[in-house]
């Protein structure tokens, strides 16, 4: 099975087997709510790790896109009468446009400059959302419309496990997609030297432009999933600290690997769950283990077994 | 034919003239060398022509046409390649990687065909690499293609570097100081590689401080000194100059160049 894991289509097959069979142990449909809200945070994190892992540019206001997206498939149908599905896309073209329109100048401030702008980014919409209450229900939230699809209801846990896992198996490909080809290499390039790949022909700028709206995208669909498997949205989806979960999930699992983000977004989902024999103590053991792993797995989880393992790339 | 002209080029940093009209051209296939003690502004004078400084007088001409204000990656695209003193490799990729980097210029590059990898992208990817592949094999790092340049030794390092900027296949090749740090083998490989290169029609731009080396092969040799042009000449003209010579390279400098 490791050896797979060398491939695209190896990993592919792997996570297709693990979404396919993990319903045959689940023993209620808790079960099946915590894989899906592990699917789509993994998702979102695939999309973050290319600005970060590939790309090497922080954000820590990615939470916005997220929300945006969130918010779209609320407020389209609730007040603008557009269908669920055209109101995901119409959100993802709205957070890829402001990712343009934002990335322009702030990426082109480096390291500390570079994240304060964008966390400066997700603090905007989110105060935005939490005041503009006519359209978004204020701090309370708002509901969200049922996706209705050829008069088929997504409704049900299990059905969101599949819709989830199946939007996560194309997030990974496309991910997957990217190495080896001339805009990964672009990408990976300005992040070991800005210098050289500049002196080599690489616009900088357009590439981290690029890295930036698709991870958008990725965070607007994300947040797209999850507000129609809820039903309900809350602006702390749009919020800093879920940015920083967000961030956390993708340096936990391992900076530019996309199998780490999918484990970074499961131990940082599960882990609480687990955790809550420890009651009041809760926050306490995951941040507690949180800086643990960081001391001892710098590089992150998965590129520090495969380490272990020898040979296998994640 | 002139393929590079530089003239009168100046800069300074907080208010300190690092380079003061300076000038020279190189022709197609020539070997351009400058040399200069620490801190003439060598570098400098790379860093403005490719771009990554603004010059705050003097005008870069490449194959006749003014490009003096264009950013590195558009100089690139007229075909400007370097390497750098301090070592500027992607520490994270592979060797082969690295000089597939290099031929980013020659590679169609469509974000939507990539992210889906269509078939045109990975036969494209195939040609690269075996492009790749092939520079990789001009300054002896076929063997290593496949190996993490952060694991490469130095020497090593340095050759990636001239294999990618060769990879682009320039017309102009600025070296800063490739045999720097390098054993008299390594020192001997990189002699050929460069007349190699000049060979091909390339016009090669070297900074080098191993004298023997510069004067070999040089066609034409740039002396600076604190960001001025002391003489430029054949290697003849400035080894039969000793005076010169000592005034910037020191006495053992004088005298190693004398014997060369
Ligand atoms: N970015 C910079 N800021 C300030 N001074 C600089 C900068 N780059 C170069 N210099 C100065 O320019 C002079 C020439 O340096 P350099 O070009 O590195 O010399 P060389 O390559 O000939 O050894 C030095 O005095 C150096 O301190
Ligand atoms: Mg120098």
């Amino acid at each position: 099975m490791l050896a797979a894991l060398r491939h695209r289509y190896g990993i592919l097959l792997v996570l297709a087997v693990i979404i396919a069979a993990l319903p045959l142990v689940f023993p209620s449909s808790y079960y099946f709510r915590v894989a899906s809200l592990v699917w789509v945070s993994a998702f979102a994190a695939i999309g973050l790790n290319i600005l970060m892992g590939k790309a090497g540019q922080v954000s820590l206001g990615h939470a916005g896109f997220f929300g945006i997206g969130a918010y779209a498939v609320a407020i389209g149908p609730t007040h603008l009468g557009v269908p669920p599905l055209a109101a995901m896309l119409l959100g993802c073209a709205l957070s890829a446009l402001l990712a343009f329109l934002v990335g322009r100048p702030i990426l082109r401030l480096k390291g500390h400059y570079l994240a304060i702008a964008t966390l400066g980014f997700g603090v905007l919409v989110a105060l935005v959302i939490t005041t503009e209450s006519r359209w978004t229900g204020g701090p309370d939230g708002m509901s969200v419309m049922k996706l209705t699809l050829f008069g088929w209801r997504a409704s049900g846990s299990d059905t969101w496990y599949w819709i989830t896992g199946g939007l996560l198996l194309a997030g990974t490909w496309i991910a997957l997609n990217l190495d080896e080809t001339p805009t990964g290499r672009a990408f990976r390039a300005l992040h070991d030297s800005e210098i050289a790949a500049r002196v080599t022909g690489i616009n900088v700028n357009r590439f981290k432009l690029q890295a930036f709206v698709i991870a958008a995208v990725y965070a607007s669909l994300a947040g797209s999933a999850l507000a129609l498997m809820n039903g309900f949205v809350n602006p702390d989806q749009a919020g800093f600290l879920h940015s920083i979960e967000m961030v956390t999930m993708v340096v936990l699992g391992g900076l530019g690997s996309v199998v780490g983000s999918i484990v970074g977004a499961a131990v940082l989902i599960m882990l609480p769950q687990l955790l809550t024999v420890f009651q009041e103590y809760e926050n306490l053991m995951l941040g507690a283990i949180i800086i643990v792993s960081m001391i001892f797995m710098r590089d992150g989880i998965v590129p520090v077994l495969s380490k272990f393992m020898t040979g296998w790339r994640a | 034919m002139t393929i590079l002209k530089v003239s009168d080029i100046g800069i300074s940093f907080g208010g300190l003239k690092a380079i003061d009209g300076v000038g020279f051209s190189v022709e197609a296939g020539q070997i351009f060398s400058i040399i200069g003690p620490n801190g003439a502004g060598k570098t400098t004078l790379f860093n403005v022509i490719s771009g990554i400084y603004e010059a705050s007088q003097g005008r870069i001409e490449l194959a006749g046409r003014d490009v003096t204000r264009l950013e590195p990656d558009a100089l690139a695209a007229r075909g400007l390649s370097r390497t750098f003193q301090n070592l500027q490799i992607f520490q994270r990729m592979t060797a082969v990687e690295n000089v597939m980097v290099g031929r980013h210029l020659r590679e169609k590059c469509n974000l939507f065909a990539d992210l889906f990898r269509l078939p045109s992208v990975t036969h494209q990817n195939k040609e690269t690499r075996a492009a790749a592949l092939a520079f990789l094999d001009e300054v002896g790092l076929r063997d290593q293609a496949d190996t993490p340049a952060g694991a490469l030794s130095y020497g090593a390092c340095k050759r990636l570097e001239i294999a990618r900027a060769l990879a682009a296949e320039p017309r102009v090749l600025l070296l800063d100081e490739p045999a720097a740090g390098c054993n008299s083998v390594e020192t001997e490989e990189i002699d050929r590689l460069i007349c190699r290169v000049a060979a091909k029609g390339i016009a090669v731009v070297l900074v080098e401080h191993d004298m023997k080396l510069v004067m070999k092969i040089s066609n034409r040799i740039l002396a600076l000194e604190r960001g001025r042009p002391l003489i430029e000449g054949s290697p003849g003209e400035v080894r039969a100059n000793p005076a010169v010579l000592e005034a910037y390279l020191g006495k053992h400098g004088a005298r190693e160049a004398a014997r060369a």
